[in-house]
């Protein structure tokens, strides 16, 4: 059971939202999110949910895991849709239990509010779903690469979160293991309050940690051993392509942000 | 000229902030190792022999003696990476030394570290899997392979910096014994057909035997040296070293000693069914 945690959840296949530069993703995730907090009308909105459904179906996503990803933070949106609805100051409309007050403005800044949310949600998945996570990270350090000269390490963030991502199977395999022979030696890790379970664990956690030193020391010693000299003179075999699909997808974003812009005065 | 030379190499653990208490791991190592040569060596726990591995490439100096990898001496630091890249090294943890994801991604590990060209790489991952046999699973993750893929994997990636030696410390500990096999299958497949020089460090005698050469390390010393046939015989002396004689030459030294004349240098199973065919 332990092992069905999966980072990111991505989703394989060869669709063509899937096919795109890794670094073209996630720069139109970025500007995608910043679009859905410019957008100030309800036509907006419905230009930007048209457009998201149109990816969404271009990269062959079953609705279920979007659906799976709003579950997660339903009790957020509800939360911040209530305050938004009734700490608005306007005109009343309805009084609940004739003492908390929702107000016109606040309705409607409650209804932007959740779909802003969802909609960043959504756009988020698409682009976890339809990268693996070691493209992710190529894109990124890509990115980085850049600010390499104001002192961002891109090569080194990037290798630890491939390391990290390498290391999660393993350490999740052991920690099943480690588990098991500390119930095979009467620890018991189902019942008790949640500080109770919480103190049961540190038999879990310290040869946990300790292993996972003991491993860091011997990959390093093993890195070495294959020339691992940091990010200097270093060549990949992977080398990321921008081909024609690319700037279709870039022209097709720029399209949707101008008639994004332009909505904001349809009100 | 040797692949690599051991001349009196002297190396201590330091216990100590002030180097005070030293224990000593090696103690005056002489040792030659030619090219193309398979070498297996052999010696009981905290015999010194893991720690003679690592000055193979570099990782460890020694205090005393020195080194030599293809005429290059391993304290000069100005060729670290050409030593590192011509001495590739196998560790015990098939898991503790795949860095990628992706099995063709850690394999290119070491070239991209070295900085080869992208298509030069791809060749070389492509050739290094096909070399282990591994090129099947070239897109799995590596937590889905069992121990003995993971470890050719490793070795995979090893080759994929074309090194000229490969130095392998007990790659086959925590393996079962299929991946035994598989591993010590593939090792001597490097060694006959592409004529990588291997040292294989390993304390089953059922792969020494599969050495051109074994040599016996004790409290970081060389207490014996030669071709398996002639160190295997002397199961006496390898006994009072803590050391397992294979099978067939322990069976052949008992029926001796009962008495029965029979050839003392019997390594395998088949010889030995020969050997005692031949009894009248």
């Amino acid at each position: 059971m332990i092992k069905d945690i999966t980072i990111g959840q991505y989703l394989p296949g060869d669709s063509f939202i899937h096919k795109l530069d890794p670094r073209v993703k996630i720069l139109l995730a970025f500007l995608y999110i910043i679009l859905i907090f410019l957008i100030n009308n309800f036509y907006g909105y419905l230009v930007v949910i048209a457009f998201t459904l149109l990816v969404v179906m271009l990269a062959k996503i079953p609705i279920k895991y979007l659906f799976n990803g709003i579950k997660g933070v339903i009790w957020l949106i509800i939360f911040t849709a209530v305050l938004n609805a009734t700490l608005t100051p306007g005109k009343v409309i309805f009084k609940l239990f004739n003492l908390i007050p929702f107000t016109d403005k606040g309705i409607d800044l409650a209804l932007f509010m959740s779909m802003r949310l969802i909609l960043l949600i959504v756009g988020t998945s698409v682009l976890t779903l339809t990268t693996s996570p070691i493209s992710l990270t190529d894109g990124i350090e890509r990115l980085l690469n850049p600010f390499k000269k104001i002192g961002v390490p891109a090569h080194e963030l990037a290798m630890m979160m491939t390391i990290a991502l390498r290391f999660i199977p393993t350490l999740l395999d052991e920690t099943d293991k480690i588990m098991k022979a500390q119930m095979a030696r009467g620890a018991d890790f189902d019942s008790g309050g949640i500080i109770k379970k919480a103190k049961n664990l540190i038999p879990v956690l310290v040869p946990l940690f300790i292993s996972a030193f003991r491993r860091a020391d011997e990959l390093a010693l093993a890195m070495e051993a294959r020339c691992y000299r940091g990010g200097e003179n270093r060549t990949r075999m992977k080398q990321l392509k921008t081909d024609k699909r690319d700037y279709i997808a870039i022209a097709a974003f720029i399209a949707f942000s101008i008639i994004c812009i332009i909505s904001r005065r349809w009100r | 000229m040797e692949m690599i030379k051991v001349e009196n190499v002297h190396y201590f653990y330091k216990k100590d902030i002030n180097d005070e208490v030293k224990t000593v791991a090696l103690e005056g190592i002489n040792l030659e190792i030619k090219k193309g040569e398979f070498v297996a060596i052999i010696g009981h726990n905290g015999s010194g022999k893991s720690t003679l591995a690592k000055h193979f490439n570099a990782i460890l100096l020694p205090d005393n003696g020195r080194v030599i990898v293809e005429g290059i001496d391993t304290r000069d630091n100005e060729h670290l990476w050409d030593i590192r890249s011509k001495v590739g090294m196998v560790f015990q943890n098939p898991d503790n030394q795949i860095v990628a994801t992706i099995v063709e991604e850690d394999v290119a590990f070491g070239p991209e570290n070295l900085g080869v060209p992208s298509e030069e790489i791809r060749k070389r991952v492509d050739d290094a899997l096909k070399a282990v046999e591994m090129i099947d699973y070239a897109k799995h993750g590596p937590h889905l392979l069992s121990g003995g893929q993971k470890q050719r994997v490793a070795i995979a990636g090893v080759l994929a910096m074309k090194p000229s030696c490969i130095v392998l410390d007990e790659p086959t500990a925590m393996l079962d014994p299929s991946g035994r096999k598989e591993v010590l299958q593939t090792i001597k497949r490097l060694n006959m057909e592409e004529g990588i020089t291997i040292v294989l460090i390993t304390h089953f005698m059922e792969e020494a035997v599969e050495a051109d050469r074994v040599v016996v390390i004790s409290d970081g010393k060389v207490v014996l040296e030669g071709i398996p046939r002639e160190v295997f015989k002397k199961v006496t002396l390898l006994k009072k070293l803590g050391l397992d004689v294979p099978q067939m030459m322990q069976l052949a030294h008992d029926l001796r000693k009962e008495g029965l004349d029979i050839n003392e240098d019997i390594l395998t199973i088949e010889e030995m069914v020969d050997a005692l065919c031949q009894l009248k």
